[in-house]
């Protein structure tokens, strides 16, 4: 029996078992999927937490319910991975041979790398919405706050969904304003970022939107550590920002147990070929979704399209053909605007979003970064299709490379 | 993309500002390049840091992070700031010749 082990059973890990089970051999092959918990989470449902939109139950199924029947499963935390052997240590004692492996570990954030960030405040005026403590956390807060300087602050990139913080504020002021006390509350977005996004066309235009919405931006701001005294935060070149409420964006990095393996980055990413996905060390390793460092965006709509492409090139490998499917670092993202509208980009790694109608050429319904109610409830739909369609390894009616069809330059 | 005029000879530079042939660099370029960052003098800690990521250019193919500089050169995060205001790893990418890090995504 040959053996393939995949790591992780998030977004990136259950597609691709879902994938891979139906089409491998079952006398030929076996495959195994690995993870600490019980719990899949819809992460982007976090960020409608705090404003009481989305509850705990929304953003919450048992994993088992998307494996397909007859996958083997198991629950251990991973102690690392031995690449040079092609074997896994498990934490509960057991070793996973291998003859391919994809990693799919995901990235989790990490407050306690900023001086002062776990000290007094945390959870009291300090909240993370990465997850579903601190998003539940800082919606019981928000329920009694009658306003103040709230600070929206980026520890540093590269953060999982790098669109999230702007979404948090653009929903804080829709929230506020629903509640009558939008003039008590400063808003202040807080970045290391030169502006307020990743990709300088789709940064103009956020920008606007923050104006618009009278939303304070200071940019190239890098946190080095937080007075919990003076509620301020403070930039490695001393530049202070007081707060009421921070809420924070804590360094991401990737799982601890990469760390163990000696197989990551200064951020435990996996250093990954950024077309074919494979592992630039290990022939039989492959690397998918937040786990890797690919300078494409970590969102669940990346590691979808990525799943197409490392299927693809897993089948190549164990048939010893060429890798031939290219990852071009797709990524698609519909941005919550407030008060019931959304902005919707669509990019890779060499085009920047542009204008135009999604996903039909010159139809829609959706439309490319421009403010429209569509949009909003495309995102509102997509947790149904996320549960239903996407986590199954099933076809969504968006290609995996970004089609210039329906884009304006 | 942008030709400057920099040390009477003509430089030119990628959409980022960074040097777009790498081969154009010299010390007295370096000088002139962090004239342009607001920094007047190149102190050794600078130039420190600046060879330390022109080695790992060599090696590695990119300019290292921040956090990377901070690992592996020796000189902590606060003294990085000082010696290069607001972005270290970017402004001594700049200064170093090389282009932008792939990191600052």
């Amino acid at each position: 029996m040959r053996k393939l082990v995949i790591l992780g059973a998030g977004t990136a890990g259950t597609v691709m078992l879902n994938k891979l089970h139906p089409v491998l051999n079952k006398d030929e092959w076996n495959i195994t999927i690995v993870d600490q918990d019980e719990t899949h989470y819809y992460q982007p449902g976090f960020l409608f937490i705090p404003f009481g939109i989305y509850s705990k139950n929304d953003v919450m199924k048992p994993r088992r319910d998307f494996f397909p029947p007859g996958a083997d499963v198991v629950v251990s935390q991973i102690e690392r991975i031995e690449p040079q052997q092609n074997h896994v240590l498990l934490m509960n004692g057991k070793t996973l041979p291998y003859d391919y492996l994809i990693i799919a570990t995901g990235a989790q954030i990490h407050p306690e790398e900023t001086e002062g960030m776990k000290d007094g405040l945390w959870h009291k005026n300090i909240f993370d919405f990465y997850t579903v403590e601190g998003a539940l956390a800082l919606a019981n807060f928000l329920k009694y706050w009658e306003g103040g300087k709230l600070v929206v602050n980026v520890s540093e990139m590269p953060i999982k969904c790098p669109v999230a913080p702007l979404e948090f504020l653009f929903l804080a002021d829709s929230y506020f304003t629903e509640r009558g006390i939008r003039r008590d509350v400063d808003f202040h977005f807080v970045t290391p970022l030169p502006g307020a996004f990743t990709k300088p066309k789709a940064s103009l235009i956020l920008g606007d939107f923050l104006e618009k919405k009278n939303i304070r931006l200071t940019s190239e701001f890098n946190i080095a550590r937080v007075d919990n005294e003076n509620k301020t935060i403070i930039s490695w070149d001393n530049v202070e920002v007081p707060f009421d409420l921070l809420v924070t964006i804590p360094t991401n990095k990737g799982d601890d147990c990469i760390k163990r393996s000696g197989m990551g980055d200064e951020l435990n990413f996996v250093p990954t070929d950024k077309q074919t996905l494979r592992s630039l060390e290990y022939e039989n390793i492959f690397i998918i979704g937040d786990a890797t460092d690919l300078p494409s965006s970590k969102a669940g709509s990346a590691a979808h399209f990525q799943s197409d492409i490392l299927f693809a090139n897993v089948m190549s490998a164990i048939e010893s053909r060429p890798l031939r499917a290219r990852f071009d670092g797709h990524t698609n993202c519909f941005i919550e605007s407030g008060f019931g509208k959304g902005i919707l980009i669509d990019f890779n790694y060499d085009t920047e979003p542009l204008p135009g109608k999604f996903p039909l050429p010159g139809v829609g319904p959706f439309s490319l970064l421009e403010e429209t109610k569509m949009n909003h409830y495309g995102k509102i739909m997509f947790r149904w299709m996320y549960w239903n369609f996407l986590l199954k390894g099933q076809d969504l009616p968006i290609e995996s490379h970004m089609q210039m069809a329906g884009k304006r330059k | 993309m942008t030709i400057k005029e920099l040390i009477a000879r003509t430089i030119e530079l990628d959409s980022d500002g960074h040097l777009k042939n790498m081969n154009d660099w010299d010390e007295s370029l370096a000088n002139a390049l962090a004239f342009e960052e607001q920094i007047f003098e190149l102190t050794p800690d600078h130039w420190k840091v600046i060879n330390y990521m022109r080695n790992e250019f060599k090696t590695k193919g990119d300019a290292p992070s921040i956090r990377k500089l901070t690992k592996e050169s020796g000189i902590d995060t606060k003294t990085l700031y000082a010696l290069f205001p607001k972005g270290p790893a970017k402004k001594a990418a700049k200064i170093a010749g090389l282009p932008k890090p792939k990191g600052c995504i």
